[in-house]
This record gives structure tokens, C-alpha cells and sequence, in this order.
């Protein structure tokens, strides 16, 4: 039985064999592997790119105090990124649960219809959750839009729960129980967070406090946001660290989301005001890396 | 010889509720383009799997058929020069031309034998337009911005006309004679056969029927599998080679209401439920495998171990619920919007105890109870297990009612309140459910409706038409006697009910058109009387008497309009001026007739009143035989319009006659 660390080992030889870039995680906060640089902005553009990196992905409204056995604050998410989508894409990946030891001629697996959808990230895509033995793996997108942008190549994005996969290749009914490496089990690494942040999520947020860091992020963004339009070496202006106060609004926004702090109605509207950024940082992105395309983009 | 045709666009995985529409749009844009081009043959078959898409025709013809085609040239008598020019022009010599002779004389023509286009060309050239044609809901494209679009990426093509490869090319994937097999199950890439090719799949683990794929899953659903069309439906389209295997659960699971774990395990994760012999749910589960079986049992392993932790949640939700009462969380309602304009949850629960105390009030029920099941109605919607399992919401609520105590109309009322979610499922099974759903439906039309949210075309995105449906249903099968005019508040509502109505009446009862306009013409208000006035109209139409007084009450209608008479507003007929024979017997008949009618509809006693109706028609035939209506005496014609206007007006309460069509 191979160990959480080990079979993430082998994932990432597996894809590194495939010619993708192997990522540390993104050093910031973020709800899912999708939003980091490496894939929102790589898949803009005509420029062909494959990457793959665990992204401790944190949804705050998801936390249950380390008490429940398929619940997760923070989990990591195995994101694998080709771009273009090779034509035998879903072999490749069927190979790659192989690699960690499933032998798919005595499993059942399934593509069921599943078409992901970030309205913060104004992105979208047509795929499938894949389904081992009735437990959804992974979530496999081809992209189609991000940041409000046509994409010029489809990349495949493949998703992995990593807690999930590993759980049923160990067989345990606990994610804590996982054994992350011998003698350390997943609960001995990461309980503490489970259980401080859903305190801090749910009943200690300042909810006063995430409002005004919002509004300043949000501030920080459209300010470089509106200074690149003035810009004049448009190559050196910081758009990366603009798209980090996005990412910031947005996690910001997951909080107080799951404060309660967020009526249904205001929600529809705070994402909008993430999106509007998200896909304002998108279209720069564009016009700094080729200003020929965005202009066909914007027109 | 005529030849076989196959066509198979092998795809990643088609979501399963598209597959059946996407074959029938394949088969009509085929069949058309067979006959558009003159090809001969048919479809006969079509088939597929979440991989697939399969068609095959039969008796195609090598080519199109060989034609003349003639081209007029100038009349023989303009002379050589102009023959030579046309001659020329058609690329012939003199000698290749004819003269023709037609009604303007005599004129030069050249007859081209055309030979027919061969059918391998005309297939290459149409079918990656028929591909691309074939309707799917929403489309992708994977080979770069602007290239092919179809539901997932189209991965390898067959196209066969007999023993030769159709050449064309559909999002850069080159036709020919090589499909693939079951994802784990066959190879990649298998040569194949017009007539091999069902057969090299089945060897390759793909069974390409949809029939017999449903055959392989319903041989193992027995008795005690709870019987679930569409489910069975779906797993048919997500399987290539189905097989079942059966689990077992915890029977200490089975504490949960049957209701949380059967949509666990349907909605979820697609089992289906197993009852034991009195219709309690068993503590097992069918699931459906996408191979051929399970030797080690570690599907199945798998499958139990992935139903436990959703029935883990399910209880720790029910736990963690039930710590806030439905009632204490009526207040958090303020925070869930129910539309930006309409207010929140609870300001919409404030209007609906309002409304249902009014139809509790109007219908006899019990005014407190529907009170406090409107209160609690939307509730659960602060449930994780709602949130979790939103197909629930309201049953939850039920559920959570009564194992808080409340009163048992209180809590089957909510239970049942989103009642009748479809045109075939019950009304709610309590006067108070019917109350309240009645009170949440309207509620909801009447806030729409006023903000200007009616649904158009295919838009409707507060499925209003469900919502008005379910009230015409409802006051109609619990027979309520609430006249449309006291619950609607505008006319467009009241329209759009009774646009529902007439839907209902049709498509769900199976009324006729004409006999519906004719009932809801004379009176629509009272739903539940027109239901009466309708059977009664069904039952009396095929009697010999009926469709030829309908025929004289249109002929009467018409009389009146020529005559600018406008309906019910004749003076009394004077019996002084009727005269003797078929119009006295004619006003006779009436007068007495009258009477009957009027007492059997008080009586609602609509069959008898419309037998009563219908046995006039021997007396208004004579009256019209004999009868002139234009008399050349003014007095004696208003008269006779008096009584016609009389009889029409007395006698369309039930049913407006001159909305029946007639044979006559």
C-alpha cells in the first residue's frame, strides 16, 4: 500500500513523463487549483503549456471541525493542465490511475456529464466528474472560456482529490485515517487546521474587518487595473500581482460567505465585482502577451 | 446493386440524456439528404452508446440516376448564325443540336446527358455538414478557437458505402474502417465491416444495442427492486457493457426516513432501491457497473463503502437539524432570497400565511393549521440537509415536523406543498397540503406577474407554468370551489390560468379542444364547474342530436350578428306575434324546455340539462325549414330575433355551442 506522499509522488512522475512543468502550489489562498496563475492565465493565449501541481485548495464554508470523515476546510487537489488536449487525453489519464495502482479491468469507472462553471473567474468548460466505483476521483474540464476570453487552444484540466483517491486506494472510511507517510497519519498533519480554521471561519471572522480587506484588495486591483490602460512599457507593468488582489478579494469573499455574512441577494453581486477584476486582469493578460490577439479579443 | 451505408462517430462520453435526441436528429438529416439527392435507400437503424453514435441505411444506389438536361437556344428562324453562336456557347457543334417544335414554333435545342453524381462523392461531401448539424444542447469546440463543434470531442469516424471507406474529414479526424472498443474491455483500434461491425464490437466488450443493454440490466432487477424508468433509462446510455452488482448498507441506516435514502441513493449515486416483501426499504442496492463483472467484489466494496459515508452525512445532517426547530428557524428565512424584487424567504412566508388563511377560510379547512404549515413551509430551506439534498426541500420539511412534534396535518401539509411537481404526479393527499401548495403557487404567480415576470417562449426560469398548472390541477381534482376572479389579481394571471386550464383539460384529461373553448366561453371562473359542465358536454356530444343543434346554434349566432343584434339584449318576445306552427311549437318547446334546464343546471345537473338542450334540435330544424326570419313585417322579424336571441342566450350557460365544430 502506497502512502498519501508516495502515490503523489508517482502522479507527479507520471505527468512530469508527460511533458508537464511539475509546480510547487500557488503561495496563496485559493478555493480551487484553477484559480492559481499557472492554470487561469496560462490557458489564455495561443501558447501551448503543460503544467501539473498540488494546490491545497481551501473552501472555508466546507470546514466541519475535523469531525466529519469526508469534509474538508482545506484539501489538495492534484491539477494537471495540457494545453492543447491531446486526442488521447482520457487514456493518458486512465493510464495515470493505473499508475497508482488501480487495475481499471476490475474497477468500474464512469464519465458522467459534469460542466464546470467559475462565476468569480468568469470561466467555464464542458466535461465530466469521473466516477470510480460510484466515488467522484476527478473532475476533467475542457476549458472553453476564462476570464470572459474565448480560449485560442482547448487545454484539458484534469482535477484530482488527491484525500478521496487516496482514501479508497487505502481503503480507509476516514480521511484522517489516511497514512500520509508510515507512522503519520493525515490527521496527525492537518487536524489543527480543521478544526482552528472552522473556529475562525464560522464563529470568530471578524466580519467588520474581511469587509474592509475586501474593499482594499478590491481598491489594489482596479487601481493597477486602471494605471495599465496609462502604462506606457505595458511588457514590465505588474499584472501578476494585480491578479493576487483578485485572488485575495476572493478568498476574502469565501469568508465572509461562510460567516453568513452574505445574504443570497448581495452574493450575485459580490461575485460580480470579483468577476469584473478577474476578467479585467484576464483581458490585460492578453493584450501584454500579444497585443495583436487581445485586439481581435476586445473587438 | 443497391448498397449498405454505416456511419459511426465515435466520441468521448456523450451525456446520457442526449444520446436518444442526437440519433433522431442524425436519422432526419440523413433521410433528407438521401432524398434531396435522389440516392434511393433508408435508414434502418440507429444506435448508440455514450462512445457512439451509429447509423446504418440500406438499398442506397451507386450513384444518382442519369438526366437530360435540355437547354433552349434561339428559334430555328433566326437563322445559322445565331444556331452557330449558340452551338458555341453549349460547347457543341451544329450537328449536336435539334429542333424542337412548341407552341411558338420551331426552335434550335441541346439535349446533355447528365450522368448522375456517384453516391460515395455526394456522401463524402455532405456528411460533415450532417455531423456538424446534429443538435445537441450546448457544444464545445477542442481543436482551437474557431474549429468544429460538437457535445465532446469527436475521437474516430467509420463511414462505409459497402466496402468502401466515404473519405471526408469532420474536426480534423479522417473517416475510415476502424472504430475502437470498450474503453478497458477491447482494444483501441479494431478494423471493421459494413457487416462485421456489431459483431467486432461485442467482441471488443461493447454491446452497441440500446435494447439489449437494458435487456442485460432488467434480467437482474427482480421483484424487489424498486421499479425506476428513468433511471434504468439513463444507465442504459452511460454503459457500454452494463452489469449489476448488488450491495448491502447497515440496516441501522434504515432509521432514516425511506425518502432521504432512496434520493441518496438514486440521485446520488444512481442505485436503485430494494423493498423487502412489504414494502419496507431493505438495507441493499442495485448499482449498475460499466463492465462485465466484478469477480473480486471490489466494485461492489467500492460502491458500499461510497454509499456509507453519504448515509454518514445524511444522519449527521438529520442530527445536526435537528437542534433548530423548523419553527426557530422561520427568521433566518430573511437571509434567502427568494427574488431580488420579491423579498426574501420570510417576507414570502408572511404573504402565504396571509393567503392560505383566505383559502382555508373560503374552502373549509381547518384556518389554523394552514397557518402554521404556511409558516413552516420553507423552513428546511435552512437545513444542510436541504442543501445538501435540495430534491427534498419541503419533504424534509415534513419529515422535520413531524419528529418535532408538530401536528400531523401541519407536518404531511408541508411534506407535500411543492405537489404536483409534474402534469402526472398527485395533488397534495390533505385539504391543508392542498391549502398551502395552492397559497406557495400563487403566491409565487402573483409576485412574478407583478413585477413583470411572465415567461416567454421557452424562458421561464421561475417555472411559472409548473406553478400554474399545479393550481388549475389542484382545484380541480380536490373539486375547491375558488372562483379564479377572487385568487388572481390580474387579468394577465387569471388568462395565463386559464391558458393552464385549457392545457390541463387537453393534454391531461383528454377533453377536445372545441368542447373546452365551448365550457370555459360560458363561464371559466369556477374551474371545478366547468370540470362538471365539461364531462357532461363529453358524454352528450356523440348523441345524434347534439353536433346539428350546435350546427343551428352557429347558424343562429350568425342571424343575430347580421342582424346587429347583440346577444341577450332583445326585448321579450311577444306571443301575440308568434305565429302558429313551427314557430309557435319552436317557442312552445322553449318555453318549457326553459324551465327543465334552468332547474337540472341549479341542480347541477349538467347532462340532463344538455339531453334537454339537444332533444330542441327537431323543432328548430322545422322552425328554419319553414321559416322565414326576414319577415317583410318588421315587428314579426324583431320578433322572431327575440326568440332566436332567447334561445341562444338561455341555453349556452353550460356550454357556448358555437364553439363546437361541426360537420355541418
Amino acid at each position: 500500500m502506497d502512502s498519501f506522499q508516495q502515490t503523489l509522488f508517482k502522479l507527479k512522475s507520471y505527468w512530469s513523463e508527460r511533458g508537464c512543468i511539475i509546480q510547487e502550489p500557488y503561495d496563496m489562498e485559493v478555493g480551487a487549483g484553477t484559480m492559481c496563475p499557472e492554470t487561469f492565465l496560462r490557458v489564455l493565449g495561443p501558447k501551448p503549456y503543460r503544467v501539473a501541481y498540488v494546490q491545497p485548495s481551501r473552501r472555508p464554508a466546507d470546514g466541519r471541525y475535523g469531525e466529519n470523515p469526508n469534509r474538508l476546510y482545506k484539501h489538495q487537489q492534484l491539477q494537471v493542465i495540457l494545453k492543447p488536449s491531446p486526442k488521447d487525453i482520457i487514456d493518458q489519464y486512465l493510464g495515470s490511475l493505473e499508475a497508482i495502482g488501480i487495475d481499471l479491468r476490475k474497477h468500474d469507472i464512469k464519465f458522467e456529464e459534469d460542466n464546470w462553471e467559475s462565476p468569480t473567474l468568469g470561466a467555464w468548460g464542458i466535461g465530466w466528474q469521473v466516477m470510480l466505483d460510484g466515488m467522484e476521483i476527478t473532475q476533467f474540464t475542457y476549458f472553453q472560456q476564462c476570464g470572459g476570453v474565448d480560449l485560442d487552444l482547448v487545454p484539458a484540466e484534469i482535477t484530482y482529490g488527491l484525500e478521496r483517491l487516496v482514501a479508497f486506494l487505502q481503503g480507509k472510511e476516514s480521511v484522517y485515517d489516511i497514512e500520509w507517510t508510515p507512522g503519520v497519519s493525515y490527521g496527525d498533519v492537518r487536524f489543527a487546521d480543521e478544526l482552528q480554521f472552522s473556529v475562525y471561519n464560522f464563529e470568530l471572522a471578524d466580519v467588520g474587518a474581511l469587509w474592509q480587506l475586501f474593499d482594499l484588495h478590491e481598491k489594489e486591483a482596479q487601481r493597477l487595473l486602471d494605471l495599465y490602460k496609462r502604462y506606457d512599457d505595458k511588457q514590465r507593468f505588474p499584472l501578476l500581482p494585480a491578479y493576487d488582489q483578485v485572488l485575495k478579494c476572493s478568498n476574502t469573499f469565501n469568508l465572509l460567505d461562510a460567516r453568513g455574512a452574505i445574504s443570497v441577494t448581495e452574493r450575485v453581486g459580490v461575485i460580480a465585482r470579483v468577476r469584473k477584476l478577474a476578467v479585467g486582469v484576464a483581458h490585460a493578460w492578453m493584450d501584454q502577451s500579444n497585443p495583436v490577439v487581445a485586439a481581435e479579443v476586445t473587438a | 446493386m443497391p448498397l449498405p451505408f454505416l456511419l459511426e462517430i465515435g466520441c468521448e462520453e456523450i451525456p446520457d440524456w442526449m444520446i436518444q435526441p442526437a440519433l433522431q436528429n442524425l436519422q432526419e438529416l440523413f433521410t433528407a439528404m438521401l432524398s434531396q439527392n435522389n440516392l434511393g435507400g433508408s435508414v434502418t437503424a440507429t444506435e448508440a452508446t455514450p462512445r457512439r453514435l451509429v447509423l446504418r441505411a440500406e438499398g442506397l444506389n451507386a450513384s444518382q440516376p442519369n438526366e437530360t438536361k435540355a437547354t433552349l437556344g434561339p428559334p430555328k428562324s433566326a437563322g445559322p448564325g445565331a444556331a452557330q453562336g449558340f452551338a458555341k456557347k453549349m460547347g457543341v457543334t451544329l450537328a449536336d443540336l435539334e429542333v424542337i417544335t412548341s407552341a411558338k414554333g420551331e426552335y434550335y435545342n441541346f439535349s446533355k446527358a447528365v450522368e448522375g453524381r456517384k453516391t460515395l462523392d455526394i456522401l463524402a461531401e455532405a456528411l460533415p455538414g450532417i455531423i456538424g448539424k446534429i443538435y445537441f444542447p450546448k457544444t464545445m469546440y477542442w481543436t482551437g478557437k474557431g474549429g468544429a463543434r460538437f457535445i465532446r470531442p469527436v475521437r474516430w469516424l467509420v463511414a462505409l458505402l459497402a466496402d468502401q471507406v466515404v473519405p471526408f474529414e469532420f474536426a480534423e479526424v479522417k473517416s475510415g474502417a476502424v472504430t475502437s472498443g470498450h474503453r478497458r474491455l477491447g482494444a483501441s483500434s479494431i478494423p471493421v465491416t459494413v457487416v462485421n461491425h456489431e459483431e467486432q464490437l461485442r467482441a471488443n466488450g461493447v454491446v452497441l444495442s440500446a435494447a439489449e443493454r437494458r435487456a442485460l440490466i432488467e434480467k437482474d432487477l427482480d421483484g424487489s427492486v424498486v421499479k425506476d424508468e428513468a433511471l434504468l433509462n439513463t444507465l442504459v446510455y452511460l454503459t457500454e457493457c452494463p452489469s449489476t452488482i448488488r450491495g448491502t448498507f447497515d440496516p441501522q441506516y434504515l432509521e432514516l426516513p425511506k425518502e432521504i435514502l432512496s434520493t441518496v441513493m438514486r440521485h446520488h449515486q444512481r442505485y436503485f432501491s430494494v423493498e423487502d416483501s412489504v414494502g419496507n426499504l431493505a438495507a441493499s442496492f442495485v448499482a449498475v457497473m460499466n463492465i462485465s463483472s466484478d469477480p473480486d467484489g471490489l466494485v461492489r466494496l467500492g460502491n458500499e463503502r461510497v454509499l456509507r459515508a453519504r448515509f454518514n452525512d445524511a444522519r449527521f445532517f438529520w442530527k445536526v437539524d435537528q437542534q433548530k426547530k423548523l419553527a426557530d428557524r422561520v427568521a433566518d428565512l430573511k437571509n434567502v432570497t427568494f427574488q431580488a424584487k420579491l423579498g426574501s424567504y420570510f417576507e414570502k412566508t408572511t404573504r402565504v400565511v396571509a393567503l392560505a388563511q383566505e383559502i382555508a377560510a373560503a374552502t373549509g379547512a381547518d384556518v389554523s393549521a394552514a397557518a402554521r404549515a404556511a409558516e413552516l413551509l420553507k423552513a428546511d430551506l435552512t437545513t444542510d440537509m436541504v442543501k445538501e439534498l435540495t430534491e427534498l426541500q419541503g419533504v424534509v420539511g415534513g419529515l422535520y415536523a413531524r419528529a418535532q412534534g408538530e401536528p400531523e396535518a401541519v407536518a404531511q401539509a408541508v411534506y407535500d406543498h411543492y405537489k404536483p411537481v409534474g402534469m402526472d404526479d398527485s395533488i397534495p393527499s390533505t385539504l391543508t397540503g392542498q391549502v398551502v401548495a395552492l397559497a406557495d403557487k400563487l403566491d409565487t404567480l402573483k409576485g412574478c406577474f407583478g413585477i413583470g415576470m411572465m415567461p416567454t417562449g421557452s424562458k421561464d426560469p421561475f417555472a411559472l407554468r409548473r406553478a400554474a398548472q399545479g393550481v388549475v390541477k389542484i382545484i380541480v381534482e380536490a373539486k375547491l370551489h375558488l372562483p379564479l376572479s377572487t385568487l388572481a389579481v390580474s387579468k394577465d394571471l387569471t388568462e395565463f390560468l386559464l391558458d393552464r386550464a385549457k392545457f390541463y383539460f387537453k393534454e391531461v384529461r383528454g377533453f377536445k379542444y372545441d368542447e373546452i373553448n365551448a365550457v370555459l366561453a360560458s363561464g371559466s371562473d369556477d374551474l371545478v364547474d366547468a370540470e362538471s359542465r365539461l364531462s357532461a358536454l363529453a358524454q352528450v356530444r356523440p348523441t345524434e342530436n347534439f353536433e346539428p343543434l350546435a350546427a343551428s346554434f352557429k347558424r343562429i349566432q350568425n342571424i343575430l350578428r347580421q342582424a346587429n343584434v347583440a346577444a341577450g339584449t332583445s326585448p321579450a318576445i311577444d306571443p301575440a306575434l308568434v305565429e302558429g306552427g313551427p314557430e309557435a311549437e319552436l317557442h312552445q318547446e322553449f318555453l318549457r324546455l326553459r324551465v327543465i334546464v334552468d332547474a337540472q343546471r341549479k341542480a347541477h345537473d349538467y347532462r340532463g340539462a344538455l339531453e334537454a338542450i339537444a332533444s330542441l334540435r327537431p323543432k328548430v330544424d322545422l322552425f328554419f325549414d319553414k321559416i322565414l326570419v326576414n319577415d317583410p313585417d318588421e315587428k314579426v322579424r324583431q320578433n322572431r330575433l327575440a326568440l332566436l336571441n332567447s334561445l341562444l342566450t338561455e341555453f349556452s350557460a353550460i356550454a357556448d355551442f358555437s364553439e363546437i365544430v361541426t360537420q355541418h
